[in-house]
């Protein structure tokens, strides 16, 4: 069983392989299509991010409500091709790993080698046990756009598994 | 004449919106376990594996399977001896959507124009609806909560009469493998054949109703069925993308009479949620 602990260590991204299922425990950001349109917005406006990317986790997820009792509600993936265009910026601030489902474009993944980035998948349609690892969460920006808000999540053992490691392998069979 | 409540439509919407969210249908999770069985030791079992996990977390925790808790499609047989009483139809069944979303902890996905600001109207409605008139006294009620992630990989081709059966699996084939991983397989395909483009769109939203495992009653269609299913799950796209032997799950195909010069073929993709039921008022 492969963990990883955040704050993420070059060295541990470097020995991922494609196809390895990892279990994840620290500090991730959420950011969806909204939210991924505001951060643009705002480094165009101000240059800066809501919040210090470099090193960071991002994890593209539309939570559902939490319900009264529970940490969080339920929180799979989403489709990450919706936020290719903006993903090798990302990067190039200093992003080291996104959690998401689904293809990346050239570009992305050639943006990912480039900066020792990885990309990882969480299993879709799993989203009360992924949500059930969510031990916090605190809204750190854009609380107005409800799901798609930028959340701050403690996490414990979130499964996800390796799509596009640092080597250029990827997961899908395509 | 017969008499039906909208208060009454309100409350079986409502409960089927709930009934569908915090589990796997019975039938759904045998055939998971099925194909769990099926699977090599390795990541593909175990991403099935935890997805039967997921549907008893969720029933345990009452958090929906999924956080992408859908568009509601409802469709709507009335028989032509009913009449509904005290309130509006459509309303009632946003209602029942809104009321659903609201206590049951489900996600509000609906956004107010598809172009122009994107604003989410925070309650999850409209409810995609269709009703048909039928003969007899009863009112049957069909719920669907139709995930995007699948509904964005479906698509639509005019074939040509000359492209036959070939044309129609072709056009499948091709279509489930480019949603690939992005529709979150396991998978469900309907198919609807026939008709006009629009219709055909229909046909292929109705297939997805069919509870898994059900056939087409014409058996030429119940063949193609099977031999579509044999053939998507060769193409070793497996669970989530990652390869397996687990690509889908059914494949439902529902037809029409069509034009002389046409032969449209809508393939809507569903993943293994297939989040659906049928309430019958009498
Ligand atoms: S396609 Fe299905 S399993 Fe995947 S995110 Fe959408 S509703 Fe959930």
């Amino acid at each position: 069983m492969i963990q990883i602990t955040t704050p993420l260590k070059q060295e541990v991204l470097n020995q991922l392989q494609a196809g390895d299922l990892v279990f994840i425990s620290g500090t991730v950001y959420t950011a969806r299509d909204a939210a991924h349109k505001r951060m643009f917005e705002d480094l165009n406006r101000s240059g800066s991010l809501p919040f210090d990317i470099r090193n960071q986790i991002l994890y593209y997820v539309g939570p559902s409500p939490t319900p009264p009792g529970q940490n969080f509600g339920s929180a799979g993936p989403t489709t990450a091709s919706r936020m290719d265009v903006y993903t090798p910026t990302l990067l190039e601030l200093g992003l080291k790993m996104i959690i998401a489902k689904g293809y990346r474009n050239d570009t992305v993944k050639q943006s990912l080698l480039k900066n020792q980035a990885v990309y990882l998948v969480a299993i879709g349609g799993a989203g009360a046990m992924l949500g059930k690892c969510v031990k916090n969460s605190e809204i750190i920006a854009y609380e107005e756009l409800g799901p798609e808000a930028i959340y701050k999540l403690e996490v414990e053992n979130f499964p996800a598994i390796v799509c596009w490691d640092t080597k250029g392998n990827d997961a899908y069979i395509q | 004449m017969k008499k039906i409540t909208a208060e009454k439509i309100k409350e079986a919407v409502k409960e089927a919106c709930l009934s569908i969210q915090y589990r796997y249908s019975p039938k759904m999770e045998e055939v998971l376990k099925d194909y769990m069985g099926k699977e090599e030791p390795g990541l593909a079992k175990n991403i099935l594996k935890i997805l039967l996990e997921n549907s008893d977390t969720a029933s345990e925790n009452r958090l929906p399977m999924c956080q992408d808790t859908g568009m509601i499609v409802v469709r709507m047989t009335i028989g032509q001896e009913v009449q509904i009483v005290d309130g509006s139809l459509r309303e009632a069944i946003n209602q029942g959507v809104r009321e659903a979303y609201d206590v049951g902890y489900l996600r509000k996905s609906i956004v107010d124009d598809p172009i122009f600001d994107r604003k989410n109207t925070k309650d999850n409605t409209p409810a995609i609806v269709y009703t048909d008139i039928v003969d007899g006294d009863e009112i049957v009620i069909e719920v669907a909560a139709k995930g995007f992630g699948s509904e964005n990989m479906s698509a639509l081709k005019m074939c040509k009469p000359s492209e036959g059966l070939n044309g129609v699996r072709q056009f499948v084939l091709e279509t489930v493998k480019k949603a690939g991983p992005n529709a979150c397989p396991p998978l469900i395909i309907g198919v609807g054949v026939g008709g006009t483009m629009d219709y055909a769109a229909v046909l292929a939203k109705k297939a997805l109703f069919r509870e898994i495992g059900e056939e087409n009653p014409d058996e030429r269609y119940a063949n193609l069925e099977k031999e579509l299913l044999i053939e998507i799950n060769e193409l070793g796209i497996g669970p989530q993308g990652l390869g397996g032997k687990t690509t889908a799950l059914g494949v439902f195909i529902e037809h029409y009479p069509t034009h002389i010069a046409s032969m449209p073929v809508v393939v809507n993709i569903n993943c293994h949620m297939a989040r659906h039921t049928k309430v019958v008022l009498k």
